[in-house]
């Protein structure tokens, strides 16, 4: 069984539809892009996989225990409010509550896994900064290794390098490759389609009277 | 001074009054925390007028315990303004505002037809701004008290990773797999709990003060949730120790009492935070 099967799904708001029939399916370790213009439905199809938008017909499968080892999701606006105080620290490991199934508390394993992926994406001394007073950049950063943290066989990414200057958008690129290597399935909307090209095995091209799936390489840059 | 406050701990109704207030108190900074940063801080005000208006019906309806009416109403209520999706926030606002209102009138409409006491005013001017019925506490009330304040507080601490995440971004935490929509059925259920203990203490129109006094409070201060939450713990013990202290010492209404002392704090945590360059 594949990672993630999409088969026929329509969706839409209020009776408009925005997405019709789409099928496609996802294998393990395959880096997928959806590109499409301005309200096309990337965002609509990203909330539907993760079950956070119900569709109007057809239906999504995942692969046995995908949903059970986490999806980290990376979203395209996060709706946080100006003045909620939240240290980098509590967001990045709130990342993984999903997978701790009753564990009400943090552990070990838990706080390595934080410290990893912050240093990953070079925020380590942002630790205990508060969260709202960070760059647009730097909060961008902290949501990706949150993300990281919740990923477990599959991460869907909202428009990541969105507001990136070109060097960090580079460097995002490429600690989510290296994570893809390791076989975690992704899944990521942009715009930025000739920078993300060169890592992604598939694209997805959402338009309003097409809609095509297609095999575009193996995805190796960089793979020295 | 010391010795007049000894005075007071020998009688058991101060000693209650102030375990009771205090753990009040203690609840509502905490669930305080979570509905300011959701946008419901009026959330406590349209809650207890709900209330307020079950009351009225219970006595209208001749029930001898109103809880029976009081807890499912303002339950209902509770989730219905606190689990409807976040994207009809405005509508949501006006919903609150509309049910808060309408249910005051109601209740007071009620209370004036139906009321068997001589005093109609007298009754609702306490429940509008809390009686002394703190001050007559009896036992069992206090056991009822403790162990609901007992379970929000165990809710709290067990659950506190998993309300803070929800509270922050609950698509993710949805997403990412936790239950999200059963925590916020469980925070709702809390609240409307809280909500109806706290009216004894600062009555219906007073209550919002307990909500958002200690969170706003600890949020000029601290800058990350759990601070806060600690921060917004300790304010709410300390000010309703001392809102209830000062009202049975110089005799003033201890709802108002305990509201200005919330104020002070606030006001005093602004004058920190300004002085610490966080505004
Ligand atoms: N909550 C909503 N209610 C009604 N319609 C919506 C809602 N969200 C999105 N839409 C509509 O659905 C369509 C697709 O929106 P979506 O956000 O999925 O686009 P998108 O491809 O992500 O665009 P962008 O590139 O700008 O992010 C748009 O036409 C939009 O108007
Ligand atoms: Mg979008």
């Amino acid at each position: 069984m594949s990672l993630l099967e999409v088969d026929r799904l329509t969706l839409g708001y209020e009776g408009q539809t925005v997405i019709k029939a789409l099928s496609f399916s996802m294998e393990k370790g395959d880096y997928v892009l959806i590109v499409g213009e301005n309200g096309s439905g990337k965002s609509t199809l990203t909330r539907a996989i993760l079950g956070l938008k119900p569709p109007m017909s057809g239906a999504i499968r995942f692969g046995e225990g995908v949903k059970e080892s986490g999806v980290g999701y990376l979203p395209q606006q996060t709706v946080i409010q100006r003045d909620f105080p939240a240290s980098v620290w509590e967001i990045v490991l709130s990342g993984c509550l999903g997978r701790m199934k009753r564990k009400p508390f943090y552990g070990k394993a838990e706080k390595e896994k934080a410290e990893e992926n912050l240093a990953l994406l070079g925020i380590e001394d942002l630790r205990k900064s508060c969260y709202r007073n960070l760059s647009g950049g730097q909060q961008q950063r902290v949501l990706l290794a949150r993300a990281l943290m919740a990923a477990g066989e599959l991460l869907l990414l909202d428009e990541p390098v969105a507001g990136l200057d070109p060097r960090a958008s580079e460097e995002m690129y490429r600690v989510i490759k290296a994570r893809n290597r390791e076989g975690l399935g992704v899944l990521m909307v942009t715009h930025d389609v000739s920078g993300a090209l060169p890592y992604a095995t598939h694209v997805l091209t959402i338009g309003h009277d097409k809609t095509t799936f297609e095999k575009v390489g193996e995805g190796d840059k960089d793979n020295a | 001074m010391l010795e007049t406050m000894a005075n007071y701990f020998s009688y058991p109704f101060v000693r209650y009054a102030l375990i009771v207030g205090i753990l009040i108190a203690l609840c509502s900074s905490l669930l305080g925390v979570t509905l300011v940063l959701r946008r419901f801080s009026f959330i406590g005000d349209g809650l207890s007028h709900v209330a307020f208006g079950a009351m009225a019906c219970a006595a209208a309806l001749g029930l001898t315990s109103d809880m029976t009416v009081v807890l499912p109403v303002t339950v209902a209520a509770a989730i219905l303004l606190l689990c409807t999706g976040n994207k009809s926030r405005l509508r949501g606002d006006a919903a609150l505002a509309m049910i808060s209102v309408a249910a005051l009138a109601v209740g007071y409409l009620l209370m004036n037809l139906f009321s068997t006491s001589s005093n109609v005013s007298g009754d609702v001017c306490g429940s509008l701004f809390g009686s002394t019925s703190i001050l007559t506490i009896t036992k069992t009330e206090l056991i009822l008290c403790i162990s609901m304040a007992a379970a929000v507080i165990l809710t709290f601490v067990l659950l506190y990773n998993r309300i803070f995440a929800v509270t922050f971004d609950g698509d993710f935490a949805a997403a990412s797999g936790m239950k999200a929509s059963f925590l916020k059925v469980l925070l709702a259920v809390v609240t409307a709990l809280v909500i109806v203990l706290a009216m004894k203490l600062v009555g219906s129109l007073l209550i919002s003060a307990l909500v958002v006094f200690p969170a706003l409070s600890a949020m000029r201060v601290f800058r990350s949730f759990r601070a806060v939450m600690v921060c917004a713990a300790l304010v709410s013990v300390f000010a309703s120790a001392a809102g209830l202290l000062v009202s049975i010492a110089a005799a003033t209404p201890v709802g108002a009492t305990v509201v200005v002392a919330e104020l002070i704090c606030f006001l005093t945590f602004s004058v920190i935070g300004k002085f610490l360059g966080r505004n």
